[in-house]
């Protein structure tokens, strides 16, 4: 029950929602940079929303299952195919035999999916958490990204899916796929809410702030995304005493520029927090890469909160109807 | 009288003045021991810093267990105003001392010389007075088990380097005002001065950290064994 890394990728690590309650130790809460896509990868295959997901980067990896199994494919789309020709549809389940192989070979959209198993993978807890800590080479397989030879067990057979297999077929797609209604459209408009200094920016560099374009640059990663646009103006320049941050924590620099704070963030910061992108944006945020462009938006909080909820409820309604397809071919 | 103020849809920071003060910390950490004392549906995490506390939070838990009349945020900001009046002024418990033995200077403490000439004193003097305090763990934050600690006779006040420069797990450092012990390898900007053989920062322990804020710390030299 395992399936094996054959070829390692830029950055493929396991993780799951994150590991919060440590702050208070300096530990952050890190977890997947899409909690959009990783819930649903989970519940197309019948696990719990939080279970240990990889999170897959491109160039991706090639990855070997040893057993037959029940996966899904959600977030980004970097072309899965199995076996060399077999191309799978994402944001659904499939049956695939043992033996065969999953590969990445082409690059479409978005900056990361994730590869669910039906029983999840069985890695130890670090702190009530799957993820792995980069930084503190700890949590989720080995505290590092997976290499060549990693073998990752799965919790649970998915011997009743095996069945689904015809014998001429190398997997099986089942026959439903979630649609990602609005979380993804328009990838380049990011809701924001006002940061404690926004008033400290002056009137000018607010609206460049909402009229200009910014830049994703190069340096980015699951820490952060470093953002090029017109240089910001503080009024004040009294230096801050470093206090909480959060994912989507909008920093001015002291030369002007953002940087927006993703799942991999410190959990405190000494910069002006001018605005935060709103938590129902953060998965199309973190599909974004290096050289997109970004248009901030301001809302305020009421919409920032319904914008939240209705996402959280189109969750469940997937999540329910996940669990009764699944339920349905088994019994 | 504080502020409280939004840090996106899912935490609210509560800020009791941008100054560094003993009885500030003191009074955050006595609002993150009430608030772990009396925690409500969906409180994730609490981050406390020098003289501020940030509540995280699952919004729509709340919304399904207390049904807000208003706001998620405003119903978390009468949770942190319900902890800023109902907590003490610091926390019940006497601090832990902790007794941090260092070696100062050489490969240990790179920066040692040059801080000590630029102080106009000799290295020892300066490792005199590092040792001399009884420091507070203001916050831990940065890293894992990374302490700010406070706050370093003027004397030996130094600002941080331009750039950051790789760093060793132990090396003790000035910034500012502060003083810190780096718990990883990590670039770091601070002035280095020693090292210390302990493990600030231990994953397999059950409490992976060693300093919490709140605690003391006192530095000694060391030859070492």
């Amino acid at each position: 029950m395992s399936l094996t890394i054959i070829k390692p990728g830029l950055l493929d690590t396991i993780q799951d929602l994150g590991r919060p309650g440590y702050s208070c130790w300096g530990i952050n809460p890190g977890g997947v940079m899409d909690g959009y896509a990783a819930r649903i990868a989970n519940m197309l295959v019948g696990n719990d929303p939080g279970a240990a997901v990889m999170e897959i980067h491109f160039p991706a990896a090639q990855i070997l299952f040893e057993q037959n199994a029940l996966i899904s494919i959600t977030g980004a789309d970097f072309t899965p195919t199995l076996n060399d020709n077999e191309l799978v549809s994402t944001w659904r389940p499939i049956v695939v035999r043992r033996n065969t192989i999953l590969h990445f070979p082409q690059w479409v959209q978005g900056s990361r999916c994730y590869l669910a198993v039906h029983g999840g993978f069985c890695v130890p807890q670090w702190l009530d958490s799957y993820s792995t800590n980069l930084k503190a080479g700890v949590g989720g397989f080995h505290g590092r990204k997976l290499e060549k030879g990693d073998e990752l067990p799965f919790k649970e057979n998915s011997i009743y899916f095996a069945g689904l297999l015809k014998e001429t077929r190398e997997y099986q797609p089942l026959n439903w796929r979630v649609d990602t209604g609005r979380t993804y459209q328009l990838p380049h408009e990011i809701k924001i809410t006002t940061g404690h200094e926004w008033s400290q920016l002056s009137a000018a560099s607010q609206r460049d702030m909402l009229d200009s374009n910014f830049i994703i640059h190069p340096f980015s990663d699951r820490m952060g995304y470093q953002l090029r646009g017109v240089p910001l103006k503080r009024q004040v320049n009294t230096e801050l005493l470093s206090s909480g941050v959060s994912f989507g924590t909008v920093q001015l620099l002291p030369d002007g520029q953002l940087i927006l704070l993703m799942a991999d963030h410190q959990t405190t910061g000494g910069y002006p927090r001018v605005a935060h992108v709103i938590s129902s944006q953060l998965p199309k945020l973190a599909q974004l890469r290096p050289s997109d462009s970004i248009q901030f938006q301001l809302v305020d909080t009421p919409t920032a909160e319904e914008l939240l909820f209705s996402q959280e409820h189109e969750l469940s309604i997937i999540q329910r109807a996940c669990h009764d397809h699944l339920n349905q071919l088994v019994w | 009288m504080p502020v409280i103020f939004s840090l996106g849809d899912g935490a609210v920071t509560i800020d009791l003045g941008n100054q560094l003060s003993e009885a500030l910390n003191g009074k955050v950490l006595a609002m993150n021991q009430w608030l772990r004392q009396h925690p409500f549906t969906g409180q994730k995490d609490i981050i406390t810093a020098y003289s501020s506390l940030t509540l995280v939070f699952d919004p729509t838990l709340i919304k399904a267990h207390y049904r807000p009349a208003h706001t998620i945020f405003e119903w978390v900001r009468d949770q942190l105003l319900d902890a800023y009046h109902q907590s003490g002024a610091t926390v019940s418990q006497a601090p832990v001392r902790h007794q941090i033995p260092v070696f100062y200077g050489g490969n240990d403490g790179p920066d040692l010389a040059a801080l000590a000439a630029a102080k106009g004193m000799r290295a020892e003097e300066l490792i005199h007075i590092h040792t001399a305090t009884v420091y507070r763990v203001y916050m831990i934050g940065f890293l894992p088990g990374f302490a700010y600690l406070g706050e370093v006779d003027p004397l030996i006040a130094q600002p941080r380097k331009e750039k950051p420069v790789p760093v060793a797990a132990g090396s003790i450092g000035i910034a500012g005002s502060q003083t810190g012990i780096y718990p990883l390898p990590s670039p770091g900007g601070w002035n280095i001065i020693g090292r210390t053989p302990l493990q600030m920062f231990n994953p397999q322990s059950q409490f992976p950290v060693l300093l919490k804020a709140g605690d003391e710390v006192v530095f000694y030299p060391t030859q070492g064994l």
